[in-house]
């Protein structure tokens, strides 16, 4: 018998005798909060993450141009930004070890969690998200959910193969609990609201 | 600044007196070093608390955890950090807990999905093989720690694989995987910052979510002085951290493959979630080209609906974050990339037929239970001498090898927190109680405790005596002597001091109050 089989037919003679029904799990979305924009970017700044918006009068994407200028590697997933290293330039994940700042466009965003979600289509490729040094994520403000339920309900957990919630920059505590940000990952991850 | 002020400053900052006393015998022990010009020009060093190791390990014998945690409380510097950075992460997890008001409510739905899932593993388990193996996901099952092992070595070896780079796994600590493969010749890199100290320190993760929450800086330093070349006198957190950051990343982006764990898998979708907050699970599963995720049969959880419920209680009853800074979720392999899943029994299986503890299964690994714990606080992870420690150690430890840790159990006030903060309302605190009443009818009871236990039920098996014995409670704590109280058979004496018992008894104030009883 393979270790499968043998692993299944004990599960099988071991189970619990026991009527346990699967709970439908409400959605939890009563006291929604009125704005999404104003709890996403709460909840993103209390994990570490930077949000910008442009000032009255300014282009969406203004902040992003100004944040670009005279840095060395620029790789960009969105097609509103250009960079200096195009990304079918990259043949390997490794090639992306020199990239300062990654730009890309968040699928949606959760106003619990302050999280942004990021596929595979968004990076490009996947690990633009975690060598660059910084992350600049373009969000339309209408892709907000209100919170982790909603954020489930979506397409992309069920389509693709990636889809990763990024909530601020990559973290540690492990050293006596002192809080460092750019543990391994991206140093910084800025939101920048632009309507798709 | 004078340097007659210097000098008091420094010994200020010393935080253990044995250290500051130590100091001044060489720097000032006469007196009058103090205004010495030479004797102050140096700068004064107080040579850090060295760390206090884990549990001594005797084979199969049982672990003594009382006496590593002796050590670890001994050394001053090391426990009140620890205790403090516990139990700070629990006062976060309780201001998380108060903002969410259906918090109950998903502590409810995370119980019964748990229960759901594991009394129909097999079904959730079949669903998710085919649901994976469609997406491109090879799938692999492993009865033991050995199998995991060989099938992991085995994907390696056909890749023609040098270099492994993971993301931390209780799992594969509970494999020896490391070990194993440092026997065939791979390296494996830990790239969490926590498992990587102990990975360099050779010495096991103390913590399920943070591993070198033992450590004080000065350990780390003195690690990363020996294996990664920085400056053994500076213990500057940002510094060590960046010089680990610089350290693993040539070794990341030289890997041939990368591996994680998982916290959930989902069979609906046949896919698997991993939460990191450094971002280096991501890192190990889309740099190199073939990702190889390690995971235990319990991890199944059926809908996406179900994993809202997971994911908003994983990390604030962990951390007191709202969620990790990385939740991923992995549902087929990347363009161009391999991904397989090894499904790992080991002992899961058997646990579900124990009928008091099987509820065990349902543990997220969020590590809760550990940070509310005084005695996991005061001792230190390793002094548990498992790979699991803490109240969830005490209630899955000895399903691994009920004689060595029989003792386990004990090492509990039994006060019933564990139960409180769990996220899946596992009752912890009974099944530690469960697994003493199994312990001593297997006569696996530690001696001490067997003497202590026998007078004890001498005296509560007789109603006058015990009440003779209450009575006299307090005027005999009074009158005896220090070392009747805070011997070895009294375990409540050892580091701590026993408290008052009350001037009056409740039966003798009820005789007094409400007539004869």
């Amino acid at each position: 018998m393979s270790s499968r089989d043998d692993i299944l037919a004990t599960i099988r003679a071991n189970l619990p005798q026991l009527d346990r029904p699967l709970p439908q799990v409400p959605m939890f979305d009563d006291k929604a909060p009125v704005s999404l924009l104003t709890s996403f970017r709460e909840a993103l700044l209390s994990m570490g993450g930077d949000f910008i918006d442009p000032a009255p009068g300014q282009e969406p994407l203004a902040p992003v141009r100004e944040r670009l200028v005279g840095v060395k590697v620029v790789c960009s997933a969105t097609p509103e930004i250009q960079g200096n290293r195009p990304l079918s330039d990259v043949k390997v994940p490794q090639d992306l070890a020199d990239v300062d700042i990654g730009v890309v466009r968040a699928a949606f965003a959760v106003a619990e969690t302050g999280s942004v979600c990021l596929t595979e289509g968004n990076f490009g490729i996947n690990a633009l998200g975690y060598l660059a040094q910084h992350l600049i994520v373009l969000l339309d403000p209408a892709d907000i959910v209100a919170n982790l339920h909603h954020a489930y309900r979506r397409p992309e957990f069920r389509q693709g193969h990636y889809a990763s919630f990024h909530t601020g920059p990559s973290a540690t505590a492990d050293i006596e609990g002192v809080l460092i940000r750019g543990a391994q990952g991206v140093r910084s991850l800025t939101v920048v609201p632009v309507p798709r | 600044m004078s340097d007659t002020q210097k000098q008091p400053d420094a010994a200020d900052r010393m935080p253990h007196s044995k250290l500051a006393a130590r100091s001044n015998e060489s720097a000032a022990g006469n007196g009058r070093g103090l205004d010495h010009a030479e004797g102050t020009s140096h700068p004064i060093r107080v040579a850090p608390e060295p760390q206090p190791r884990g549990a001594k390990v005797h084979g199969k014998r049982p672990i003594d955890q009382t006496e590593a945690a002796g050590r670890f409380i001994d050394a001053i510097q090391h426990e009140t950090t620890h205790d403090a950075r516990l139990w700070d992460l629990r006062s976060k997890r309780d201001r998380q807990m108060h903002i969410i008001p259906e918090w109950e409510q998903l502590r409810e739905l995370a119980s019964a999905i748990k229960e759901h899932t594991l009394t129909h593993l097999d079904t959730y388990l079949d669903q998710f093989e085919q649901t994976a193996r469609a997406n491109g996901i090879h799938v692999h099952w492993a009865k033991d720690a050995e199998e995991h092992n060989k099938i992991v070595h085995g994907i390696l070896r056909d890749h023609g694989t040098k270099s492994l780079i993971k993301s931390k796994s209780m799992l594969t600590e509970e494999c020896g995987f490391r070990q194993y493969m440092a026997s065939v010749g791979i390296e494996v890199i830990e790239t969490d910052l926590g498992e990587r100290i102990q990975q360099l320190d050779d010495e096991d993760p103390s913590h399920i979510v943070v591993p070198a929450v033992h450590k004080l800086r000065t350990d780390v330093a003195e690690v990363f002085s020996r294996t990664i070349g920085t400056d053994p006198e500076n213990s500057d957190v940002h510094y060590l951290a960046e010089a680990q950051r610089e350290a693993t990343r040539p070794l990341i982006l030289n890997a041939d493959a990368g591996m994680t764990g998982a916290n959930f898998v989902v069979a609906e979708t046949g896919s698997f979630v991993v939460c990191t907050n450094e971002g280096n699970a991501d890192l190990s599963a889309n740099v190199p080209p073939l990702h190889i995720a390690s995971i235990g049969i319990e991890k199944l959880i059926p809908r996406l609906e179900d994993l809202a419920v997971f994911i908003r209680l994983l990390s604030r009853s962990a951390l007191g974050s709202p969620i990790t800074q990385y939740t991923s979720h992995f549902r087929g392999p990347r363009q161009g990339g391999e991904m397989h899943v090894v499904l790992v029994d080991n002992g899961r299986s058997a646990r579900l037929n124990l009928n008091e503890f099987w509820t065990s299964l349902k543990c997220i690994r969020c590590g809760a239970c550990m940070n509310t714990c005084p005695v996991y606080r005061r001792s230190g992870g390793l002094s548990y001498g498992a790979t699991y420690s803490g109240p969830i150690g005490l209630i899955i430890d000895p399903t691994f090898n009920r004689h060595k840790y029989s003792a386990l159990p004990f090492s509990s006030t039994l006060n019933g927190s564990c139960t409180n903060v769990c996220p899946v309302k596992i009752n912890i605190h009974e099944q530690i109680a469960a697994w003493r009443k199994v312990m001593s009818e297997n006569h696996e009871m530690p001696l001490m405790k067997k003497a202590a236990m026998k007078a004890a039920g001498a005296i509560l098996a007789h109603p006058r005596l015990y009440r003779a014995a209450i009575t006299t409670a307090d005027a005999a704590l009074n009158a005896l002597p220090r070392f009747m109280i805070y011997n070895r058979l009294n375990a409540w004496g050892k580091q701590r001091e026993v408290p008052h018992a009350p001037r009056q008894t409740f039966h003798s104030w009820y005789k007094q109050n409400r007539g004869t009883p």
